[in-house]
């Protein structure tokens, strides 16, 4: 508990996300393009936890995200929680939403889909929000949770 | 309906829908018009299909316009490797409209993002062929008389059968009951069967349509091809349940017409062309009143 603490208060200003499956770590750290932005980036994982068994944490200073933004981890981490860090002080917590739609994140799951032979970002409607269905804006045929493949 | 591409059926509202069914009916008593005079259409079918490239060049030929294309990607660019953005891209420069047909799914979707004119898709694969979805409508609304409260018989091959999927999304504006009449591996998706439920649209599942045949007001008869099995003695002991012969048609409806896509194989039994319940050529005859319908409201001529 102790270590945790340390954790989250480590940073002055920015955002924590918690509860993310450990095996989307690296999956929240592309979707979000964190390998492309200059801030101070600390992630933990392994770490244990009671509702997920193996989590990650993620603290990134000096940054927020808009809903927009953040919404498109939903995929793969959709019990994660934010932390808005001013001040050393938690001033907000955030769940991720599933958005409306999704642009170019995930592969469609049809191989005779446009998007597999053409350089077209993929654009998917989402059909399904508890377990999670993208229905693709090209050839309109439904990519389910447990087929999805992060770009 | 003007300047805006149709690439798959819920493009149009049922309202728009049967707009189209209305200028078509309009064609059929005078097909020969000069209204697309000036216009020129491209007909690009990067796959060949014989039957839906002549029915709109034919209905482009007939209003007077005029057409360029390709009938198979063997004599396009594509086979030195040009992208189909770069093709659309380019035809685009040159024409009031591009009728297109491709192998591949979501090509027209995509087409219609890249065009400054409107796509016409005359079948991108598996996925969707509109113009076909609005003239089985007008061959249902015509031998009816009307679109609603029919019991429509689906048979053969629905899992794999865009035909049947549009057909079903089309025809639920008009409150319909649906029979699928299909061996066990290709029996409707369940989404669409979820769609249905949603619209509180009923329909029946079957495996033999013998006992049911005396409801039917429409049968739409499609083809099961063996390669769509994964067992061969599977497809071997089914493909005589979903042959269709004349003598299965005493007890139907007086009404009742069957209807096809084509091509046929073997599947509707050359004995019953004959009788009046068989509609399936008259069917693609209505493709062509369709086509010109859909062409000249796009165009803004009608």
């Amino acid at each position: 508990m102790k270590d945790k603490q340390l954790i989250v208060n480590a940073i002055k200003n920015g955002t924590v996300i918690d509860h993310i499956p450990a095996k989307s770590l690296f999956k929240v750290i592309t979707i979000l393009n964190l390998d492309q932005i200059d801030s101070q980036i600390t992630f933990g994982t392994n770490l244990d936890s009671k509702k997920l068994g193996s989590k990650a944490i993620i603290k990134i200073a000096d940054k927020y995200f808009l809903d927009n933004e953040i919404n498109k981890i939903a995929l793969v981490a959709p019990q994660a929680k934010l932390n808005i860090i001013r001040d050393y002080e938690v001033i907000e917590k955030r769940v991720v939403e599933v958005p409306d739609s999704f642009i170019g994140i995930v592969k469609c799951v049809n191989p005779k889909c446009i998007t597999n032979y053409e350089n077209v970002t993929t654009k998917f409607t989402v059909v399904s929000k508890n377990e999670v269905a993208l229905k693709c804006n090209y050839c309109e045929k439904i990519t389910q949770q447990d087929q999805m493949v992060i770009m | 309906m003007k300047n805006r591409s149709l690439v798959s059926i819920t493009d149009y509202s049922k309202d728009e829908c049967l707009k189209i069914l209305e200028l078509a009916g309009e064609f059929e008593n005078n097909p020969n018009q000069d209204i697309l005079k000036g216009k020129l259409i491209a007909t690009l079918f990067f796959e060949p299909s014989t039957r839906t490239r002549l029915s709109f060049e034919s209905a482009v030929n007939r209003l007077g316009g005029r057409i360029v294309g390709f009938a198979d990607a063997s004599s396009s660019s594509t086979t030195k490797g040009e992208t189909l953005k770069d093709t659309i891209k380019m035809v685009t420069n040159y024409v009031d409209l591009i009728v297109m047909r491709h192998p591949i799914e979501g090509a027209a979707r995509y087409a219609s993002e890249i065009a400054s004119v409107p796509i016409v898709n005359a079948g991108d694969g598996a996925n969707q062929h509109p113009s076909q979805t609005l003239l089985d409508l007008y061959s249902i609304q015509k031998t009816q008389g009307k679109l609603d409260n029919l019991n429509i018989f689906m048979i053969g091959d629905l899992k794999y059968g865009r035909t049947v999927h549009s057909l079903l999304m089309a025809m639920s504006h008009f409150n319909p009951t649906f029979y699928f009449i299909s061996p066990e591996e290709l029996k409707m998706p369940k989404e669409y069967l979820i769609f249905l439920e949603q619209k509180k649209i009923k329909y029946y599942e079957y495996k033999d349509f013998m006992p049911i045949i005396s409801q039917a007001d429409i049968i739409y008869m499609t083809r099961v091809q063996k390669e769509r099995f994964s067992d061969p003695i599977e497809y071997e002991k089914t493909k005589n349940a979903y042959i269709l012969k004349n003598s299965m048609l005493d007890h139907t409806k007086p009404n009742m017409k069957i209807l096809h896509p084509l091509p046929r194989v073997n599947e509707i039994s050359v004995d019953i062309d004959d009788n009046p319940k068989a509609y399936y050529f008259k069917q693609a005859l209505n493709g062509l009143y369709v086509r010109q319908a859909i062409i000249s409201s796009i165009l803004g001529l009608k």
